[in-house]
């Protein structure tokens, strides 16, 4: 049974994380949707330029691969944090310097949507490592036997390499999906209202830090072990019909 | 190539508001009480919030604020992610290199605030051997950096005002300068209560410390004479006064 | 290195070695001349290494006993260890740097006799907390690595020695641990890179590291984009150091594949 005094502290702690006013739990959840949001969004592009990347890297002309592995080795060097910074202010500074040199108003591109694209170029170059590694690791014979029977490269693609690519490019994939919902919270520091931000502005302006900290984090760990759950189906999934590792 | 930077740009317009029309107000992140802090459901509410709502009133534009990291805020403003700073920033000539100042909306003196125990006085002096806290890219850590650093044991610099305070009241730092309201309406809460005091105000430097606190805007921004003409008005018919009346008990704008 | 050299790589090292001249000479880099900057990047940069060398060093301390918790202990010892890796991989770095110097300093007001202690000198200063949450981070990732490594070592090497009657100890000191640390080698340096990246998060709570310099530069001079250059390609500098001195560790061990 609860003391008193306890059960004080946890009453107040449930006021705080009310989710209508005096309580910040609507603030909380709103975070959380814009984190997720931001993640999701930035997982997808990072995917869409790593999938491009990885087919650049292995079967495009000696310049693409130079380039793309100045990309991912560049980005994969900095800390994203600073790629953050450059690509925050460089991303709209240059849309708008170039809308405006060709005699156009200024647009407004809203925050979530240069999250997205910040994270996701950032994403994109270590999506193309982990999916380059998944095509490698097909089996050569499949690719040249499709290629043999006469298969047209996008045809080979999405029948043979990219099925067989999921199975061996997802632990990587999952292990970039949860650096994706962590990396959300770098966007704090540019004053964007996600998660991590909206626990610092609660816990600073009540003063109440272990309240709302652990119930961020308990949070995130929502996110983190969902995630881990649903990916390991996904696995099992992905890997129906294989051998397992140990011969079974 | 043109075609296809467009369409990409009216796809990301898509996610968006309105194209250039309402006009964006850069208010920094954090919680800056009296002037702009959010409360539990997000909204912001404060002095600067109000005057803001009287000004885009008499000027006829549609405000949104949009919070930005305050160590980014003028970059922010220069490269269009922001139309107007409104956020307790100070008209310096050094900040005028880089963006345009409306006419003063408010100003009040920088003061030392220190532990409740502690005997030291507002300059060099007192602050010989002390740990100081001020937030970034702010008149007062200018100041700090000029007169107190030479002297001070340590100049701790803090991305937003408010962890300054809450380290005063842990007892890291032996002094944090800051404007004197903010740094009052620490002082009014519970925790600054039991905490700390005021140590005085410091000697004025206008260059450092500027000329009191203005809207800022992008260089050329025919925005500036709008802005400038809803200030006056403001004054003149009193809602200035009232709005102030709401918050304080003297006149912030200061001579 | 002549295939290294193709035509085509020749062109692009030349349009590169072009960008950088360029960048060099028409971007604004007047700021690099003020000595007071130079000593501020300086010190940045060897705060920077120290806290990465100090945090590798502890963390990975700590993570051996947490892997060969999870890999051989009982579940009183491998559980908190479980839960331990969990936490810290599933939330972010900047939320743990912030609860435990924001939220420990909440605590101070309301325990008078701290600041008699003779802890109190460190608890008033930054860099513990940055040091503890860091390595904190480190051990809880490399638990999980060391964890697999402990695993993977040959079981029939470890039953050969307890055949032998070697003690518990010995087995770990002789057998297990020199052979799952050397297991594991290769991915410490993509480990340390990845510690290296996180550095600048302790700037938000008043570490002068390299970051929060460029940044002060930034601030002072309202110059955007240069010192964020000179930041990326100090980071590129010290990945390269530390990618290097890996592989010069990796080609001291001589490493015996059966």
């Amino acid at each position: 049974m609860m003391s008193t005094g306890e059960a004080i502290a946890v009453a107040s702690a449930l006021d705080l994380l009310a989710l209508s006013p005096p309580g910040w739990g609507a603030t909380l959840l709103a975070g959380l949707g814009n984190s997720v949001i931001i993640a999701l969004g930035a997982y997808g592009l990072g995917f869409a330029i790593g999938l491009c990347g990885a087919f650049g890297k292995l079967y495009g002309g000696p310049i693409t691969k130079d380039l793309l592995a100045v990309y991912t080795t560049i980005v994969r060097a900095v800390p994203e944090l600073v790629l953050i910074l450059i690509l925050f202010y460089a991303f709209t500074g240059l849309l708008n310097q170039t809308l405006l040199s060709w005699g156009m108003e200024r647009v407004q591109i809203s925050p979530i949507i240069t999250g997205i694209v910040v994270l996701g170029v950032v994403q994109g170059a270590y999506q193309t490592e982990v999916l380059r590694g998944g095509i490698l690791a097909v089996p050569a014979g499949q690719i040249e036997a499709a290629r043999a029977m006469g298969m047209p490269s996008i045809t080979l693609a999405r029948r043979i390499t990219i099925p067989l690519m999921t199975a061996n490019a997802l632990p990587g994939m999952a292990n970039l999906w949860l650096n994706a919902t962590k990396d959300t919270a770098l966007l704090a520091v540019i004053g964007f209202s996600e998660l991590t931000k909206a626990t610092y502005q609660a816990s600073a302006t009540t003063k109440a830090f272990f309240v709302f900290y652990p119930a961020a984090m308990a949070l995130y760990l929502l996110i983190s072990l969902t995630s881990t759950f649903l990916i390991g189906r996904l696995e099992k999934w992905a890997r129906r019909g294989q051998r397992d590792v140990r011969g079974q | 190539m043109k075609t296809l930077v467009l369409a990409a740009v009216a796809a990301l317009a898509l996610g968006t508001t309105a194209m250039a029309d309402p006009l964006k107000i850069g208010v920094a992140a954090e919680p800056y009480p009296p002037f702009t802090s959010p409360d539990a459901s997000g909204n912001w509410v404060g002095w600067e919030v109000d005057f803001m709502n009287a000004i885009c009133k008499q000027a006829e534009l549609d405000c949104v604020i949009t919070p930005t990291a305050w160590d980014g805020i003028i970059p922010a403003l220069t490269s269009g992610q922001i139309d107007v700073i409104m956020s307790s920033m100070s008209i310096t000539e050094e900040r005028k290199k880089t963006i345009d100042f409306s006419d003063k909306y408010y100003n009040t003196p920088a003061m030392v605030m220190v532990a409740a125990d502690s005997t030291s006085t507002p300059d060099a002096a007192g602050l010989t051997g002390k740990i100081i806290g001020v937030q970034v890219s702010t008149t007062h850590e200018a100041y700090t950096q000029k007169y107190f650093a030479p002297v001070a044991s340590e100049v701790k610099v803090y991305q937003t005002q408010d962890e300054a305070n809450q380290d005063l009241a842990a007892g890291r730092v032996d002094a944090v300068m800051a404007d004197s309201i903010a740094l009052q309406a620490f002082l009014d809460s519970d925790v600054g209560k039991a905490c700390c005091k005021a140590a005085g105000m410091v000697a004025d430097d206008p260059e450092i410390l500027g000329a009191g606190v203005g809207f800022g805007l992008r260089q050329g921004d025919p925005l500036l004479a709008k802005l400038n003409a809803a200030i006056a008005a403001i004054r003149a018919d009193g809602t200035y006064a009232e709005i102030t009346k709401k918050y304080f008990a003297f006149d912030v704008y200061g001579e | 290195m002549k295939d290294f050299l193709k035509p085509h790589r020749i062109v692009l090292i030349l349009l590169a070695a072009a960008l950088v001249a360029w960048c060099a000479l028409s971007l604004n880099w007047t700021w690099l001349a003020n000595p007071k900057y130079q000593l501020l990047i300086v010190q940045g940069i060897w705060r920077t290494i120290w806290i990465v060398v100090v945090t590798m060093v502890i963390g990975m301390v700590l993570a051996i006993p947490i892997g060969l918790a999870q890999a051989a202990g009982p579940w009183y010892l491998s559980a908190p260890a479980r839960v331990f890796c969990t936490v810290i991989r599933g939330t972010p770095l900047l939320m743990q740097i912030w609860l435990l110097y924001y939220g420990l300093g909440s605590l101070f007001p309301s325990i008078p006799w701290i600041k008699q202690s003779d802890l109190w000198p460190y608890l008033r200063q930054a860099w513990p907390y940055a040091v503890v949450a860091l390595s904190l981070s480190v051990a809880g990732y490399e638990g999980e690595v060391m964890r697999g490594a402990f695993k993977g070592v040959p079981h029939g090497q470890l039953e050969a020695a307890k055949a032998m009657g070697m003690p518990p100890f010995t087995l770990l000191r002789r057998i297990w641990l020199p052979q799952a640390l050397q297991r594991v080698l290769p991915t410490l340096g993509g480990e340390t890179v990845s510690q290296l990246k996180s550095t600048p998060l302790v700037s938000t709570i008043t570490i002068m590291e390299i970051y929060a310099v460029t940044g002060r530069i930034r601030q002072d001079t309202f110059i955007i984009y240069e010192p964020l250059l000179l930041l990326a390609v100090v980071y590129m500098g010290l990945t390269g150091l530390i990618v290097l001195l890996f592989r010069w560790l990796e080609g001291r061990r001589p490493i015996r594949t059966a």
